[in-house]
């Protein structure tokens, strides 16, 4: 009977390959957003070392503070699929807890990278300074755009639960917000090591 | 535990899509835990790589190698694609190749061919 319930209200959409229209598409999105931050790490990769004028990367870069704030979105990825399974297991108090967790390891990310900018403008480091303080902005700042999102992504989905409104059978809204909150963090796992570590 | 202990049986779960649920399978939150700080674990090294004088030949490559199991860890178990349909393995590693083509080819063009004397 319960189960009847939960399938009268699954109102998602299938594919004939019995895969779900929301998953496929997204996975096409997150196919077409490798190639979007292809294009911008190519571009750093390409004016690596080719600043005439400083401040360069060795002279800046704060590994231990950037090393902190990739811990903080690691986890924050973990946070994401211990949200889901909250989600999945129809519980309320632990969506609430891991969504809240997730907003919050995701806003302390920002935070850093806020901090870092601002440090580095002080530091005579702005968009227009040499190619590595235009390609090190355009990428960084991207990716935070990107984070951003995903927080008010994460933001709606917390006030749906908060509201009672995300049961078991909604599992797929929260799957997908996961897919993209773990795309960004695979992002950053990339631009973390080409960036800051490979210098 | 193995990930066949920590798995639950697909689409068994009260989100399950019934006869969709060959897309999905459940882990267990301790295994989610486990990747967690396998990936705390392999960030930590990399830095301690990064400050390691003796470790600086070999910098690079481990640094590449370390950064791929993250990625790996994260795209295959909290991203589900180890478990999930193989078209969304499909459509994902589609993206990735030609991402991956993208920054190599103009890494080449640009940083390994000789350049002209204008420097365009």
């Amino acid at each position: 009977m319960a189960q009847a319930v939960a399938l009268a209200h699954d109102d998602h959409h299938y594919t004939s390959t019995g895969l779900s229209t929301w998953k496929v598409g997204f996975w096409t999105f997150i196919g077409s957003e490798c190639l979007f931050f292809a294009t911008l790490i190519a571009t750093y990769m390409v004016y690596k070392g080719r600043s005439v004028t400083g401040p360069y990367p060795h002279e800046i870069l704060d590994i231990p503070l950037t090393t902190i704030s990739t811990f903080v979105l690691l986890m924050s990825s973990l946070a994401m699929v211990l949200a889901l399974d909250g989600v999945r297991r129809g519980s309320r108090k632990l969506a609430l807890l891991w969504l809240g967790a997730v907003i919050l390891l995701g806003s302390t990310f920002v935070g850093f990278q806020v901090y870092e900018f601002s440090h580095f403008v002080h530091q005579g480091l702005t968009l227009q300074s040499n190619v590595f303080g235009s390609s090190f902005y355009v990428l960084t700042g991207f990716h935070g755009a990107h984070v951003t999102v995903g927080i008010i992504w994460m933001l709606t989905l917390w006030i749906l639960a908060f509201r009672n409104r995300l049961p078991a059978t909604d599992a797929l809204k929260v799957e997908v917000a996961g897919l993209y909150w773990h795309f960004v963090d695979i992002v950053w796992i990339v631009i973390f090591t080409l960036v800051y570590l490979i210098q | 535990m193995s990930v066949e202990e920590a798995l639950g049986t697909p689409g068994a779960g009260p989100g399950s899509h019934g006869d969709h649920g060959r897309e999905e399978a459940h882990a267990s939150p301790a295994f989610y835990w486990t990747i967690g700080a396998i990936l705390t674990v392999i960030t930590a090294v990399e830095v301690a790589i990064f400050y390691v004088p003796s470790a600086q030949p070999v910098l690079v490559p481990s640094l590449l190698l370390l950064s791929a199991a993250k990625f790996a860890l994260v795209v295959l178990f909290f991203m589900h694609l180890k478990f999930d349909s193989k078209v969304f393995t499909g459509l994902f590693s589609a993206g990735m190749v030609l991402a991956m083509f993208l920054v190599v080819a103009l890494v080449i063009l640009y940083k390994v061919l000789p350049q002209h004397p204008s420097g365009v």
